[in-house]
């Protein structure tokens, strides 16, 4: 069952890395929600995955009788949702700040803090 | 966008999904729910209500700046963490307290956990809202 | 100095320190030398007192403090000279501004070297070597206006901030090998360490740190560069502090580390090479404060020299040597200090006839000066025969060693004659009327400690048994008993004084020959350390340079690519290091709905990944959510499914805001398919699919998800477990968790509130 999912997780992985490895900002974007999605599935697979039911207790009862699945992941995974959420509309603030200042989202024209060609001091 | 019926539907289904969204947060203990999804269904209202209406409409309609709301939100979900000092225990461990009746089933029982998933449940909208808000309004 | 304070006046209407900051300044050191004082009865009874209290227990690690003979010798002479020092400091520096900085500085070196000298555990000592470093390096540095004091400040922090290091790993290779940090447990097992195959690079190692700090061969240069640093400083650093901190690492772990031919080779021909290197370069200065930081060097040598050998009569040379040559050293340099004040030069050839006119300075530095020159009834002789006695007890060397200290007196004499005699005989200066005569401050410090030169050369009897010897006790740990006194009779050791004395005069006498004849030029020489010491500088610079250029190119992408290949080396290697597993195939038994949640992911995935247009894009990853969201839901995980789906949404809405400002609409541009990138993609999602495999065989045991599923209900009243987690288990979490959501969303604010302030002005 993990199986196809682990392979899953490789897809996105490996996409997000071509994306991220593009010279368009917006695509590094894109690669990058692709790649905390798969984060986020590595860490539930790595859980353990039940088709059981979910982590919730019947009324009445002091702890699950049936067999349910395992909550830590989800937890670790709904906050980090939520994180990676907050990181990306940064990271959308930022590409909207950076196309507002140069006027280009081509990571390799962005050159101001460090420059194409350093002149060289002689005397430091 | 200016559509007659989004905007006429909107003002309906913004109100329900409030309210359903303080459903989902009171509801999160025992069910699927609880502060973080709250937080993203009252902001996904918002969100639609900027939608149809525009962002000031939104922002006049919230009343509240969301800066503000997801202060308060870090503010409550913090004291309510270091309330459990004062009963003695490390900070963020959960107090109840039963406040009708002698037993815990048949009382109303009030607890800082509550009052941190609302923390949580502020904060939420607010950030969110705050990010929204800043994006709209740069553009 | 001047020029320092004057710009500092200049700045602000800061108030020239009072006088009561000259009135204070002396308490502390005097309050610790007699509180030191009054303790000499028990050290010289053979007694050691420890206090302190545990400081990182995990680590054996103690903040532990230990009074011996040796350390108590150390901590009066630092407490001692410190008190003299700052009268003579506070007088010296009179209207500075920056005195208040001044005495600051001045009291962390002191308490540095204190707690150096009294550590009682390894890394203690490392903590107060480093205090001394730094502070060392403010005090070198205390003209900061000066260009040439910041790089001479510089070097002395960088060279010994260099052997700091070797120190501490030599420190921890010791704790290794000894099983503590414990100083007094370490000193009981100088067998153990001696014997074991680490005793090479630790001795090498504490080597290296002893002879940076105490500026041997070939660390030698950043001394007398130090004279940059106001006079006060160099006569503390170079007679009671900074450099003795090395000589007394190598007697505090002389028990440990000595008794091999390794050891009392190294220090031998160290302390001789480096005597002899500094010996010639003090007879080429004409700056009296150069000359004077060469004898220093001299000196330096001369008790690393002894303290290689483990006869008891060659360390009680050292030991004795140690303490005549702080009293005449601090009061020489603050001779020199009052001449360079009062006339404005330390120019040896423009000096002379200041007796008159500097009475007393006069006659505090003629009787250092007898005293460093060995001559009776001072203190130096007794230092100078116990070194020749010494010499002779060198067994393995004894006619190198003795030749060496000759050598060395020799020059010694000639130098002190440079200080005491040049300056003040001949004809009366010209311009007589702009030399004032020397404030009490300034002469009260140098006289008294030069008294302490004729006194204890009387009666040596006052420092022979109850400093020197608990001193030589602590270091060969065997006790010892030592005779100090002035005449031993005819013998080897007078002769040898009479010669050193003869050849001293003869060479002050023929200086001028001598340092036209030495003067070849040294500066321009392949071997010239200081030279040296810049050029290594400068191509440390330029290789900073050219890595940076190479690593920090400006091109995020091949950041990304180096930080991608990094990651897929590294699981690569973590791969084929865990060794055995198996990839077997097996058909997934997904049932129909779970293959269609994948297979929409993987599909939205691939488009996302190819499609040319922004909107395309947003849209496949619109139905990659929605997969991953469905895969969360039949998984057993309602919670983050819902979130997941609420996210996506919220995360649509704001690219839809965003889109417009963009340039995503205005042209279709062809995005060509980049086959590197894709490789390097493919490798990153293979390992990473592979690790995931390979975690998966480990067996699962999950006893905190187990505690969670019991406690829920029980403990946090709760029966959705997910929620229980986050607000209540680990609530402490979640707070920070939200924390950051809040932060994410303030610093967008303050980005684009930022550009839209500048917009509307």
């Amino acid at each position: 069952m993990e199986g196809p999912l682990a392979v899953v997780v490789g897809i996105l992985i490996a996409t997000g890395v071509y994306l991220m490895l593009a010279r368009d900002l917006l695509h590094y974007l894109f690669g990058l929600v692709l790649i905390s999605n798969a984060a986020n599935l590595a860490i539930f697979i790595a859980g353990r995955l039940t088709r059981a039911s979910p982590p919730l207790i019947p009324e009445g009862q002091e702890a699950p009788q049936i067999v349910v699945a395992n909550p830590l992941p989800q937890a670790l995974i709904l906050t980090a949702i939520v994180i990676g959420f907050g990181l990306l509309a940064f990271a959308l603030a930022l590409i909207a700040q950076v196309y507002r200042e140069l006027g280009t989202l081509d990571v390799d024209r962005m050159r101001i803090a460090e420059p194409v060609r350093p002149k060289r001091k002689k005397s430091l | 966008m200016n559509s007659i019926i989004l905007q006429t539907a909107t003002r309906v289904l913004v109100a329900l999904i409030l309210v359903f969204s303080v459903y989902m947060l009171l509801r999160g203990h025992n069910y699927p729910g609880g502060g973080f999804i709250a937080g993203l269904i009252a902001a996904s209202a918002f969100a639609l209500f900027a939608m149809a209406w525009g962002m000031e409409a939104a922002q006049s309609a919230l009343r509240i700046p969301p800066g503000n709301l997801a202060v308060s939100g870090v503010a409550l979900a913090g004291l309510s963490g270091l309330m459990a000092i004062f009963y003695g225990d490390g900070p963020f461990s959960g107090q109840w307290l039963t406040l009708i009746g002698a037993k815990e089933e048949d009382g109303i029982v009030i607890s800082n956990v509550l009052f941190f998933d609302i923390g949580v449940y502020l904060t939420v909208l607010g950030a969110v809202l705050t990010l929204i808000f800043a994006l709209e309004e740069a553009s | 100095m001047e020029s320092a304070g004057d710009t500092e006046s200049r700045n602000g209407d800061r108030k020239t320190p009072g006088k009561w900051i000259s009135l204070l300044a002396p308490i502390p050191p005097a309050l610790i030398a007699l509180s030191l004082l009054y303790h000499l009865p028990d050290i010289s009874a053979g007694r050691e007192f420890s206090f302190g209290f545990t400081w990182v227990s995990e680590l054996d690690v103690s903040f532990r403090f230990y009074i011996d003979g040796l350390s108590f010798l150390f901590a009066l002479l630092i407490s001692g000279i410190g008190f003299f020092i700052t009268i003579y400091a506070a007088e010296y520096l009179r209207g500075n501004p920056l005195l208040r900085r001044f005495f600051l500085y001045l009291y962390l070196f002191m308490i540095g070297m204190l707690g150096l000298v009294l550590a009682s555990d390894l890394i203690t000592l490392f903590v107060f070597w480093e205090v001394t470093t730094v502070a060392s390096y403010l005090l070198i540095g205390f003209n900061h206006a000066s260009a040439v004091a910041r790089r001479s400040a510089l070097q002395a922090l960088l060279v010994t901030a260099l052997g700091g290091l070797c120190l501490l790993t030599a420190f921890l290779l010791l704790g290794e090998i000894s099983g503590s940090y414990d100083l007094q447990a370490l000193l009981t097992k100088g067998e153990q360490v001696r014997a074991s195959s680490l005793y090479i690079p630790v001795l090498l190692l504490v080597l290296i740190g002893a002879f940076s700090k105490s500026a041997q061969l070939p660390f030698h240069f950043w001394l007398p560069n130090a004279m940059a640093a106001p006079t006060p400083v160099s006569a503390y650093l170079h007679s009671a502090t900074m450099v003795k901190a090395g000589i007394y690492l190598l007697a505090r772990l002389h028990p440990v580390l000595a008794h091999t031919e390794y050891w009392e080779w190294i220090l031998t021909c160290t302390g001789i090479a480096t005597a002899a290197v500094a010996a010639i370069a003090a007879l080429r200065q004409t700056d009296l404060k150069l000359a004077l930081a060469y004898t220093t060097v001299i000196a330096l040598g001369t008790i690393t020299m002894f303290l290689g050998s483990d006869a008891s009569a060659a360390v009680a040379a050292a030991i004795t040597f140690l303490l005549v040559h702080s009293f005449y050293k601090a009061a020489l340099f603050m001779v020199v200090g009052i001449i360079d004040r009062q006339t404005g030069t330390r120019d040896l050839t423009k000096l002379h006839g200041l007796a008159k006119l500097l009475p007393l300075a006069f006659i505090a530095a003629l009787a250092s000066a007898l005293s460093m020159a060995g001559f009776p009834p001072f203190l130096g002789f007794i230092g100078k025969e116990l070194k020749y006695e010494g010499a002779l007890a060198v067994a393995s060397e004894p006619a190198l060693v003795g030749t060496a200290a000759i050598f060395a007196n020799a020059v010694t004499v000639t130098v002190a004659g440079m200080v005491a005699i040049k300056p003040f005989f001949g004809p009366p200066p010209v311009d007589i009327s702009c030399i004032q005569r020397a404030p009490p401050g300034l002469w009260i410090s140098p006289l008294v400690l030069s008294a302490f030169g004729l006194t204890f050369g009387l009666a040596p009897d006052l420092i022979g048994g109850g400093l020197v010897e608990p001193a030589l006790t602590s270091i060969l740990g065997l006790p010892e008993t030592i005779d100090l006194k002035l005449w031993h009779g005819i013998n080897v050791p007078l002769l040898m004084s009479i010669f050193t004395f003869v050849f001293g005069v003869f060479m002050y006498l023929k200086l001028k020959q001598l340092r036209s004849w030495l003067n070849w030029d040294f500066t321009h020489a392949p071997t010239n350390a200081d030279v040296l010491w810049d050029k290594s500088l400068e191509y440390l610079k330029s290789f900073a340079a050219l890595q940076t250029r190479i690593l920090q190119n400006g091109i995020m992408r091949r950041y990304l690519t180096v930080i991608f290949v990094t990651l897929s080396l590294a699981l690569s290697y973590a791969l084929l290091h865990t060794g055995q597993f198996s990839l077997e195939f097996v058909w997934p038994n997904l049932n129909l709905k779970e293959w269609a949640a994948v297979l929409l992911t993987v599909g939205g995935t691939f488009t996302a990944g190819a499609a040319s247009r922004p909107l395309v894009a947003i849209c496949a990853l619109g139905a990659l959510g929605v997969g991953i969201t469905l895969i969360y839901l039949f998984f057993g995980a309602p919670d983050v499914a819902i979130t997941q789906i609420l996210v996506e949404t919220l995360y649509l809405v704001l690219i839809a805001a965003i889109l417009p400002r963009l340039p995503v609409f205005s042209r279709s541009k062809k995005v060509r398919f980049r086959p590197r990138d894709a490789v390097l993609g493919g490798i990153v999602g293979l390992l990473i699919t592979v690790s995931i495999l390979v975690v998966l065989q480990t067996p699962f045991e999950s006893p905190v998800s187990e505690f969670y599923k019991e406690a829920a209900v029980p403990e946090a009243h709760g029966r959705n477990i997910v929620n229980v987690i986050l607000v209540d288990f680990r609530a402490l979490d979640t707070f920070g968790e939200i924390i950051v959501v809040f932060t994410a969303a303030i610093a967008a604010v303050t980005l684009l509130g930022h550009q839209l302030r500048r917009g509307k002005q």
